[in-house]
């Protein structure tokens, strides 16, 4: 008879005996990776000295931003949702940054989960140095929506851009309902922001930043009307965006117009070859 | 949802398994190839079992709502399973306290006033204040027992049994004469195995000694293939003819039975219900420090520790109303929450025997105990085929100490030391010995008046493993007390080692060897 070796259990682990079937090891990575320790006092410290004496100083050093409407939020009481186009990664510093102190030290940025939560290392930076919380950009998570929910209830403001990823040719890409689907849910305005420029910086496919002046646009909070849904919503908001894209481009005066005609150009752009997209976008 | 049982094939990763030592256990390895039979996790817990208690009494199964069959001016007699149920004992609120608090609540609103309750001790000791407290709950308790309408059963009481009659083949029916002769029996069971319960409940557990003597003998447990499989159990059918006679000639009767999940340890102790290589860090650390802990503190301090464990157990479902169909429903539930498909027999059952056995609640596992609970209970804790072939070897693992509690198990002590040093042979000691340790007046005295098992007691232990001692070609104790052991005509062992080593004499070189990873309980349903 052969007897199976104590291999020090159990003062060490366990060892999976070869006839069990092993159950998939429960994720640690993408939307299941736990960013909780980031929101505790210690690491909300070390963020707010990050923030403040790194990202803030090289920012500005490449970006010189141009900030308007901040006024609009004079009013605000947190939480609230951000809400802006993305096309750089500069973004989300630049927008962190920007926001007033009595946000900012208290805010989580939506990130897509595949992206920056791939990697533990990974998900570690980025939810320590912007508060980024993990979500799943390709549809509604539930885990996701349910985690942001309980964060604005408990009085964390979000950041998070709809589009989903960086733009790919400098275009906006069309709004997704999840920021409308949390202002639905959690009743909390939502703010939109323009971000001109910055596709200079540092856009997708390009390895390092540039210096570039931006600009920074700060929409009227939108709150969700009784009864309305997500979808209507997130096409509000989208026309809100594209309202301030239209007062950085004109005058707010022209762009008021505009809207009220709704003529607001778009900022997705014209429905139509990759090249005549290009071309239109030089135009602007 | 919780897991099904599962049987482990041992291979050279699997980790040391456990076994339950009494008041303490150990870490074993078992030969590559070996099996371990684990039990299912708890079944989901009812959410609200008052509500369910309330339902069941409202809807029963086969008869009249509860509240239809109160009436004022009735006689109406609540009888409970005693402290052999449940093991170990619940956290409180106990099953019975929730039922029978349901029953009062109904009776006091349909006005009954002549109302008792009697705890169905059968030959069992009398239950203690406190137990009787901790099983019906202290708003019961206060109510009833200052007036002397909350009592154990008294099987010898010469003016408290009443003869029913006699079944077909000559089986007395005897019960309580307060239960015999009230206008309505209700009876609280918990079902812990799926033994208990039917009309085992009333037939046995408000029977005495004539009664329980047609089915609690040698012959009927050596037809019991297994007691826990109704179909193939001569305890079983004794029981059902006596319950039919019953609800022909006795007192209308309301079963209400309940079952339970079978979460059976609290923590830091709940990593004995864990599978080792699943075992957490928190696990390994309670496991350690309890077992240094309990090697190094004396027995008695060990046993105590032990004593007060109460089990998380939680009511997974709970039926009443006329007894057959009550029961057919609470064994679905039983099998449920322990049954364990296994496949073919062993040359070689390994098992680890716990503290603890009906029938030493707050008390003392005596060497006749830990024989009835290994040979009795765990071994036949199987549907289709014994887990161990005919002729294999059982190995126990338990301290087996030669100490008897004083109070509980006089006789016990009188059996070991005057039956068993002349024979351990059931059918022998039967004709020899059962007779005159049953009418003991002393005894008798003891069971009636202080908290003694009754005289037979002991030799229906004996019996419980009647069956077994017939089928098996040995039986090994390891770390039992050596003289202990032998008087129970059993071979000791130091290690697990060593009894595999003596098993291969009677079943070969290369056995198969099978563990039981037990309790919690579970029930090997062998193909």
């Amino acid at each position: 008879m052969k007897l199976v070796p104590r291999k020090g259990f159990p003062l060490r682990a366990p060892t999976w005996p070869g006839t069990v079937p092993r159950p998939p090891a429960p994720s640690r990575t993408g939307v299941d990776f736990d960013t909780a320790w980031a929101r505790r006092p210690a690491a909300r410290l070390a963020r707010a000295a990050l923030v403040d004496l790194a990202i803030r100083p090289a920012v500005h050093a490449i970006a010189s931003p141009a900030v308007d409407g901040r006024e609009r939020l004079a009013a605000l009481e947190p939480p609230v949702i951000f809400v802006a186009n993305h096309h750089s990664h500069v973004d989300t510093g630049l927008l962190l940054s920007l926001l007033p102190e009595r946000f900012r030290r208290k805010t989580v940025v939506a990130a897509a989960a595949d992206y920056f939560f791939d990697r533990r290392a990974k998900g570690t930076l980025h939810a320590l140095a912007f508060g980024a919380v993990p979500v799943e950009r390709t549809k509604v998570n539930r885990r996701s929506a349910e985690m942001t929910l309980g964060l604005l209830a408990d009085g964390w403001n979000l950041v998070i851009f709809p589009e989903g990823g960086r733009s790919p040719d400098g275009w906006a890409q069309e709004f997704r309902g999840g920021a409308a689907y949390l202002a639905v849910r959690s009743g909390r305005p939502v703010v939109p922001v323009y971000l001109d420029g910055t596709r200079h910086v540092w856009p997708k496919g390009q390895r390092l930043p540039r210096p570039h002046k931006v600009g920074v646009t700060f929409g009227t909070p939108i709150s969700a009307d009784p009864g309305e849904d997500a979808r209507r919503l997130a096409a509000r908001i989208e026309r809100a965006v594209a309202a301030l894209a239209d007062e950085r481009a004109s005058d707010w005066w022209t762009a008021r117009r505009r809207a009220a005609e709704g003529a607001t150009p778009s900022i997705t752009g014209p429905e139509a070859a990759a090249w005549r997209r290009s071309w239109a976008l030089k135009s602007r | 949802m919780s897991r099904p049982g599962y049987v482990l094939e041992v291979d050279r990763s699997t980790p040391p398994v456990l076994f339950h030592h009494g008041e303490g256990f150990s870490l074993e390895r078992l030969p590559v190839g070996s099996r371990v039979i684990y039990p299912p996790e708890p079944v989901k817990a009812l959410a609200d079992p008052d509500a369910a208690v309330r339902r069941a009494l409202l809807e029963p199964l086969g008869t009249d709502p509860l509240p239809a069959r109160l009436r004022p001016g009735m006689r109406l007699t609540i009888a409970f399973d005693d402290i052999s149920l449940p093991l170990p004992p619940m956290k409180g609120p106990d099953n019975r306290q929730r039922v029978i608090e349901a029953v009062l609540d109904l009776a006091a609103a349909a006005g009954v006033d002549d109302v008792e309750l009697i705890a169905a001790t059968a030959l069992h000791r009398r239950m203690t204040d406190p137990e009787l407290k901790h099983a019906v709950g202290k708003r019961v308790f206060d109510a009833f027992a200052p007036h002397g309408l909350l009592y154990n059963h008294d099987a010898e009481d010469p003016d408290g049994m009443e003869l029913i009659g006699h079944t077909d083949e000559g089986e007395r029916v005897e019960i309580n004469k307060r239960a015999a002769t009230s206008d309505l029996l209700v009876y609280v069971n918990i079902n812990l195995v799926a033994m208990d319960g039917g009309h085992k409940s009333v037939a046995t557990g408000l029977a005495g000694y004539p009664s329980l003597k047609h089915h609690h003998n040698v012959r009927t447990m050596q037809h019991s293939r297994s007691f826990m499989d109704q179909h193939r159990s001569a305890l079983h059918s004794s029981n059902w003819r006596m319950g039919r006679l019953l609800a022909q000639q006795g007192p209308p009767i309301f079963q209400i039975e309940t079952t339970l999940n079978n979460d059976t340890f609290p923590k830091p102790f709940d990593f004995l219900q864990r599978r080792e290589w699943e075992w957490s860090a928190r696990d390994r650390a309670a496991y350690l420090a309890a077992a240094s802990g309990l090697e190094r503190i004396p027995r008695k301090a060990a046993r105590q520790i032990f004593q007060k464990i109460l089990s998380p157990h939680a009511m997974s479902s709970v039926q009443a109303g006329e007894v057959e169909a009550v029961h057919a429903a609470t064994t679905e539930q039983v099998y449920r929450s322990q049954l364990v498909p296994v496949e073919g027999q062993t040359d070689v059952l390994t098992m680890g025997l716990p503290y603890i056995c009906p029938y030493n609640v707050n008390s003392i596992m005596n060497p006749i105990l830990v024989m009835c609970l290994g040979l009795g209970y765990f071994f036949n804790l199987y549907r289709g085929k014994p887990l161990v072939r005919q002729g294999g070897v059982l190995i126990m693992h338990h301290p087996t100490p030669w100490e008897f509690h004083p109070v509980h198990h006089p006789s016990y002590l009188d059996f070991f030391e005057q039956v068993l040093t002349e024979t351990t042979d059931p059918v022998e000691i039967e004709a020899k010995f059962e007779e005159g340790f049953a009418t003991d007046p002393w005894y008798i005295h003891l069971y009636r008046k202080s908290y003694a098992y009754h005289g037979v007691h002991p030799f229906y232990m004996w019996y419980w493993g009647a069956h077994a001692l017939e089928h098996l070609g040995g039986v090994i104790i390891v770390g039992g007390d050596p003289r202990a052991v032998r008087r129970l005509g059993f071979k000791p062992a130091s290690t697990l080692r060593d009894a595999l080593e003596m098993a291969s004499d009677v079943v070969g070189r290369d056995p198969s060897i099978t563990h039981l990873h037990a309790p919690p309980l579970l029930m090997a349903d062998v193909s």
